[in-house]
Parts: structure tokens; C-alpha cells; sequence
């Protein structure tokens, strides 16, 4: 660093200009895409199908708040929280579609409904549908933000662990922390607001905890694609009582119950991972995907 | 519900070494609310890294009709302008 001028030092060598900061680079650049010698590559595939779907089809469901958001500020926040969402998505879509051969926006919109890995969490109706209101989507977003932080938590590499042995797949869970981090905090946020606000906010938030908790015991359950991808995968039981411990501390201070645990609500015996989904699920893949399947190809 | 909410002003600091500057304002039910709102609202561009939120009604404003007595006195006085030195051309945001 030169010190002939004064100046120099305090503003750092950034060219940005103070109000538009330009310093955006390729979020994986640098990462090496080379798979690991000994990974299951189809198993790696269906991993990355099964984070980048729960992202995608959350965040599809988020957008759904755009302009009816109680506060214009708090659409903003839900959109944001999708936009991050749906970056995570690409991300994990396009590592899927290496070993596939197809690129994110095949997978995204020319997939059909047995085809989606995503856990029934993210697809169900949490309002603004008739499904639930603004108190049921921050139920929701607080219990799934607080899962797949602890997830990604696992997959990126730290002081304590080596994390993911695939590098995209690090790379994508070590940027989606602080996300995450976000994600939960405001959710966190609005559960004690609301918990500890009035009855009727309290009544409100209560009652989503009731309808997102039986979808809450998917998020734990081992499948057998994390089981073939030691070190490259998070088994989900292994962060449960981080999550729990979290909930807990999170409920208590907003003065809420925890819902009794019970055991996954399934269809026919099976989880959104077995690519099984609940009857939302198509209404939400026919407004996702018609643009798409009725252009093929459409680009803004 | 909109008008319960009470008027916050929000400041962001560009960058280190720059002082903040108005950007806007919004709506928030208190200071940590509003903290987290301006995050959305203001800071998704990569504009900032410190944000002030003031409470719109803590601001006292000076008001257009006396435009005249506070500012015209201070228009032609010439000498208070630093005009006098060569600034050098790499000296940013002046």
C-alpha cells in the first residue's frame, strides 16, 4: 500500500463508487469442480437435488408474500429471504446438473412432481393462501431456517470440522450461512414479537407452530442417499438437538408451546425425499413452471 | 396498521471513512425493528456497512419559510470558500 496520500489508506483500494458498492464477484468462482475421486456421483446428484429443491420450493412460496406482506418493509425482508433462497437453489441445481447433464432451468421448471426431493415443509401452504397467515409463515421459516442453518453449519468447513468433502458443495453451504444466520434471526425475531405481543398475535403464531410441527420429524429422518455419502453428506439426525435447543430457547423467551413431537405426517408412507408430495405441491409446480413449459426458453 | 407504526429516518455509511448520509425512511414499531427493516430496505445493493435509524420525530427541521434569513446571508460570501487552494486531483469526495 502506497502512503503518499492520505487518503489512500482510509478508503482502501476498492473503486467503488461510496453509494453503489460494485465489489460483487461470482459467489464459487475459484471453487474447484472436479468431483472427488471416491463420491457416489448419482448419490451426490440426488443430495444436491434434495437441499436445492427445499430452497427453491420454500422460496416460491415466500415470493408468494410479494405485495401482501402486512408492512411494506416486511414484504421486502420475505422477498429478500427468497431471493437468497433461490440464489442457494441455482447453486445446488447447477452442481446437481453437472452430474446430470441438464442445466438449472431444466431441472427447475421441466421436472415433474414425483421428481422434487424437497421436504413437505417447504411446500405446503403457510399463507397468504387460505393455509395459513403471516403467523404460520414465520413458524415456518423459523424452524426451517433453523434446521438448514445447522445443516449448512455441517457442510461448510470449519475450526471443528472439515465440512462437506465435495468443495462446491462446501463452497455453497459456507456462503449460505450468514444467510441463514439472517433468515433465522428475523424469524426469531417475529416469533418473540408476535408470542409476546397480543392474544390474538400470540393465538396466531401458536396455531402455525400446530400446523408446520407435524412436518417437522422429515427433517430428521436419515434417507438413504445421505447414508451413501459419508463425509459428503449431513446426516439430519445428527443435528436435531442443536435445532431442538435452539426452538426451545426461541419459543421460551416468545412465551410459546412447543407442539408434542409427532411422528412425520406422510403420504402413503412416504416423504417429500422419496419425490412423494403433499397435494399442494401441484398447484404450486403449475404456477412455477407454466411460463416456462408454455416459452420454452423464455428469458426477461 | 400502516399509520401505528411510527416514521423512522434512516443513514448508511457507504464505506469506512465516510460519514453516513439520509437515504430515506420507513415505518417500524421500534429502533431494533427499524435497524433490521433498513437492512432490507436499503442496504440490498451492497450500499452500506453501518446503519444509523433515528426516530423521524426526534428530528427538528428548519422550516422553508425562513429559507430566507438562514441561508441568503451566507450566498455571497466568497471568502469563506476554500477557493483560494489548488486541490490536488486524487483527493476523492470533496
Amino acid at each position: 500500500m502506497s502512503f503518499d496520500n492520505a487518503y489512500e489508506s482510509l478508503l482502501g483500494h476498492e473503486d467503488a463508487h461510496w453509494a453503489f458498492g460494485t465489489g460483487f464477484s461470482e459467489a464459487l468462482s475459484g471453487v474447484n469442480r472436479e468431483f472427488p475421486a471416491d463420491v457416489d456421483k448419482d448419490a451426490l446428484a440426488a443430495y444436491c437435488l434434495m437441499l436445492g429443491d427445499d430452497a427453491l420450493i420454500f422460496s416460491q412460496r415466500l415470493a408468494e408474500w410479494c405485495s401482501r406482506a402486512p408492512e411494506l418493509e416486511e414484504d421486502i425482508a420475505l422477498a429478500n429471504i427468497a431471493l437468497d433462497l433461490l440464489g442457494q437453489a441455482r447453486m445446488l441445481l447447477t452442481r446437481a446438473g453437472e452430474v446430470l447433464g441438464k442445466s438449472e432451468d431444466e431441472l427447475a421448471y421441466l421436472r415433474d412432481e414425483r421428481e422434487f426431493r424437497n421436504v413437505h415443509l417447504a411446500e405446503i401452504d403457510c399463507g397468504p393462501g387460505p393455509g395459513g397467515d403471516f403467523g404460520t409463515t414465520i413458524a415456518r421459516l423459523l424452524v426451517f431456517s433453523s434446521w438448514r442453518l445447522a445443516l449448512f453449519s455441517r457442510l461448510a468447513p470449519s475450526p471443528f470440522w472439515a465440512g462437506s468433502a465435495d468443495p462446491v458443495l462446501a463452497a455453497i453451504a459456507e456462503k449460505g450461512l450468514k444467510e441463514l444466520a439472517y433468515h433465522r434471526d428475523h424469524a426469531a425475531q417475529w416469533t418473540v414479537r408476535l408470542g409476546d405481543g397480543t392474544d390474538e398475535s400470540h393465538r396466531r403464531v401458536q396455531a402455525g407452530l400446530e400446523r408446520v410441527w407435524p412436518f417437522v420429524d422429515e427433517l430428521f429422518a436419515t434417507h438413504a442417499v445421505e447414508t451413501r455419502l459419508p463425509g459428503v453428506a449431513v446426516d439430519p439426525a445428527s443435528v436435531k438437538s442443536e435445532v431442538d435447543g435452539v426452538l426451545d430457547a426461541v419459543l421460551s423467551a416468545a412465551g410459546l408451546t412447543r407442539p408434542a413431537d409427532t411422528r412425520a405426517a406422510r403420504v402413503a408412507g412416504m416423504a417429500g425425499r422419496d419425490g412423494v408430495h403433499t397435494e399442494a405441491m401441484g398447484y404450486l409446480l403449475a404456477e412455477m413452471q407454466h411460463l416456462h413449459r408454455s416459452l420454452p426458453g423464455a428469458v426477461w | 396498521m400502516s399509520t401505528s407504526w411510527p416514521l423512522w429516518e434512516v443513514f448508511v455509511r457507504g464505506k469506512r471513512g465516510l460519514n453516513h448520509v439520509h437515504v430515506g425512511s420507513l415505518h417500524a414499531p421500534d429502533a431494533e425493528m427499524a435497524l433490521r427493516n433498513a437492512r432490507d430496505v436499503y442496504t440490498r445493493r451492497n450500499e452500506g456497512v453501518s446503519i444509523w435509524v433515528v426516530p423521524a420525530a426526534a428530528i427538528t427541521a428548519s422550516s422553508p419559510d425562513e429559507k430566507d434569513p438562514f441561508f441568503a446571508p451566507s450566498g455571497d460570501k466568497v471568502y469563506r470558500h476554500p477557493t483560494f487552494y489548488a486541490i490536488p486531483e486524487d483527493v476523492p469526495h470533496l
